[in-house]
């Protein structure tokens, strides 16, 4: 069987630019997890809601493709700005209103509660930019959105097509990526985040105020669900009140196979989880008569239940044991 | 001879229980078996309405032996309906694959052998499912048995060729008819809406007197250990692997029939009737009712889907009114059907913030959600404890 290497290069950067979407939305899965163990169900809703707030604060700036590159620019980034405030808050609100009296309920309990919070926002999903698919102001100049930056900028003769979106995703989440590695690992309330994981309550005994540093990891997670619902905007140049239903479980899925609660998993899981979906999407079929993008979600779960049946602690973590 | 004493005391409790409610329960019987004549003489016409709230109260009482008396928690649920509403399609309808390369026996191709089946076939997948993941922590089986709710669905839209793709197979086959003395007769066609709401009225009789049976059985009082401490459970001889199992079959094959009848009475079944917010739905019934208590499922059940089925259309008119004499368009256009969601959620969230229990908590059930305790396994292990100290002071101590 020859592989056709052009395409297998065109899908790699395909699912490097998707899985490093799903890496920032699995972060906040694994920041929350690792720290209350409660999967925070509502968390790719919490995305959806940073794409909306995107549209809608660039829907009210006025900026349109014929304004100034700055403008252009201005916007891109203070859209970005503004979600990532805006889900971080909402973010953090939920934990209060919801989860934190729920802190010492039975497990299950935060979770169910969290997949009420999903289908609440997602009605109010419904009641901000209706239920069917729309696409988000046109901001970017038409050249750019499909030109080919390998072959315009660098000069080089190929096929492969890298687009300026491509490059803005992974040039928003590498800074941010640096940013929270940094923020875990250097500041005082990232080593308290990181005591409070592994005992709370030796956590508190030290001093640390718990629900203060919960709290900054629902902001810390959901900022970064803002800025992937910001990115995941116009690099799919669509949205819809259930993106975040997909998005939240392919990302969840990446946290757990990269072994979740461990950060660095997160990352990889999402990028081993984007490149499935780009090959399921596009490479597959070239191979696999019948197969297709229908088939992409399917396999995605299909991964999911094998890793928890197999390897449940995923590539990256800890096995754990369940404790008396 | 203390644990005797105390399974005996379950028992009367639980005897006790039955008891008292009996005299509602049959009420309860009545009213819904004359139902029909009540909604013809007062010109509702909603039984098709009700019919479809007593299949969704049976999946409701299936899913609370999974969530509410074992205690693991079944984000997928609805793909056992779908399998047993497949199940009833392949097996009957002239239209299925399996139909049309005669690989059917003729008997088969019936709806109460088809029906027996698919019950089997759901109770077989419920083992599948659950014979991988009981290893899993509760919330990592929530989340694979999502999973597994959402590939199934998706594979019988995407396998075209075998199961009809979207559009599903129809022409499913329908009870015989019943002949009677004097030429009367008992028969199920789409005219008699009557005879399939008697029917599955029936078929909810019984699955609640089945439900209660197991749940005061052994096994019953098995998978309650093992919701309160699996480890305590395991440690007193229940075998963990053989009891989550049951449940799980057991709670698949409920829903399995609830969609193999419910195919049979649409006569169609088609992919996008199970999607995950259908497993979340039942779920919302289990848990707004009261997990564990099977009359609290009922009654959440009727709760919900008669919002979604009844309550929701005859809410537009008023607000639509309203909104009028104020003068709000948004108000004057809304259609309380938009809000489903929200009100799903909100009675998943307020009902654990505010009542963890549901709105009638079962007993026993309600003392292990108010644990209070540093963490639920703390506090279970406490209550466990407890009881434990008792009855035999040596219980306590674990490795």
């Amino acid at each position: 069987m020859d592989v056709n290497w052009t395409l297998f290069t065109q899908y790699v950067i395909i699912g490097v630019a998707t899985g490093s979407l799903i890496a920032l939305i699995a972060l906040g899965y694994t920041l929350v997890y690792g720290i209350i163990e409660l999967i925070n169900f509502a968390h790719g809703e919490v995305f959806m809601m940073g794409a909306f707030f995107a549209t809608t604060m660039i829907g009210i700036s006025g900026v349109t493709d014929e304004s100034s590159g700055i403008a252009i620019i201005g916007i891109l980034l203070l859209g970005l700005v503004g979600s990532m405030i805006f889900s971080a808050g909402l973010n953090y609100g939920i934990d209060r209103v919801a989860y934190k009296r729920l802190r010492n309920a039975p497990r299950l309990a935060p979770l169910i509660a969290a997949i009420g919070i999903s289908f609440i926002l997602q009605n109010i999903g419904i009641y901000w930019h209706g239920s069917n698919p729309f696409t988000p102001p046109e901001i970017i100049p038409l050249e750019y959105r499909s030109m080919n930056v390998l072959t315009e900028w660098f000069g080089l003769e190929t096929r492969i097509r890298v687009r300026p979106f491509d490059l803005f995703v992974v040039g928003v989440t590498i800074p941010l990526l640096i940013g929270l590695v940094w923020f875990v690992y250097r500041t005082r309330i990232g080593t308290a985040m990181r005591a409070t994981a592994q005992d709370r309550q030796a956590a508190a005994l030290m001093g640390i105020d718990i629900n203060r540093t919960i709290g900054v990891a629902f902001l810390l997670g959901g900022s970064l669900a803002g800025a992937a619902g910001m990115v995941a905007l116009y690099y799919n140049n669509s949205a819809r009140f259930q993106m975040g239903f997909q998005y939240g479980l392919f990302a969840f899925t990446a946290a757990v196979l990269g072994g979740i609660g461990n950060l660095t998993g997160a990352v990889l899981g999402g990028l081993l989880i984007g490149l499935t979906w780009s090959f399921s999407d596009g490479f597959m079929k070239q191979y696999v008569s019948g197969w297709g993008a229908q088939w992409t979600s399917s396999v995605i779960f299909a991964v999911l239940v094998l890793v928890m049946v197999f390897r449940p602690s995923g590539l990256l973590g800890e096995q754990t044991v369940d404790k008396v | 001879m203390t644990a005797t004493t105390a399974t005996a005391g379950r028992a009367r409790d639980a005897r006790a229980n039955d008891e008292r409610r009996i005299p509602w329960g049959i009420l309860a019987f009545a009213f819904a078996a004359v139902y029909p004549f009540i909604d013809s003489a007062l010109g509702f016409n909603r039984l098709g309405s009700w019919l479809a709230i007593m299949v969704f109260v049976i999946l409701a009482m299936g899913l609370n032996i999974v969530v509410g008396y074992a205690g693991l928690l079944d984000l997928g649920y609805a793909a056992f309906f779908i399998i047993g509403a497949y199940g009833a399609a392949f097996l009957t309808s002239p239209g299925s694959p399996l139909v049309r390369n005669d690989l059917v026996p003729g008997f088969l191709q019936n709806f109460w052998p088809a029906l027996a089946v698919s019950w089997l076939i759901a109770a077989a997948f419920g083992v599948l499912l659950g014979a991988p993941t009981l290893r899993l922590r509760g919330d990592y089986l929530a989340i694979v048995t999502l999973g597994f709710g959402e590939i199934v669905p998706s594979v019988f839209t995407n396998a075209e060729s075998v199961t009809g793709g979207p559009s599903g197979i129809n022409r499913i086959a329908r009870p015989p008819t019943i002949p009677l003395w004097g030429g009367n007769e008992i028969s199920f066609g789409t005219t008699d809406q009557r005879n399939w709401y008697w029917l599955i009225l029936l078929v909810a009789v019984l699955s609640v007197f089945m439900i209660t049976r197991l749940y005061a059985s052994r096994l019953g009082r098995a998978w309650q250990a093992i919701r309160e401490d699996e480890i305590a459970a395991a440690s007193m001889g229940v075998n963990l692997v053989q009891t989550k199992l049951l449940a799980f079959a057991l709670g698949a094959s409920f829903s399995g029939f609830a969609g193999s009848i419910y195919s049979g009475y649409l006569t169609v079944v088609y992919p996008d009737q199970f999607e995950f917010s259908v497993s979340v739905i039942i779920l919302a019934m289990v848990i707004l009712g009261g997990l564990g208590n099977i009359y609290g499922v009922i009654a959440g059940g009727l709760l919900i889907q008669g919002f979604d089925r009844i309550l929701a259309e005859a809410l537009d008119t008023p607000i639509q009114w309203i909104g009028r004499q104020l003068d709000i368009a948004v108000i004057e256009n809304h259609s309380v059907s938009t809000d489903r969601l929200l009100i799903f959620g909100l009675a998943l969230v307020l009902t654990m913030l505010l009542r963890p229990g549901g709105l009638f908590p079962d007993r026993r059930r309600r003392a292990e959600l108010v644990a209070d305790d540093e963490s639920e396994m703390d506090a279970a292990n406490e209550q466990a404890y407890d009881v434990r100290a008792e009855q035999e002071p040596t219980a306590g101590a674990r490795a």
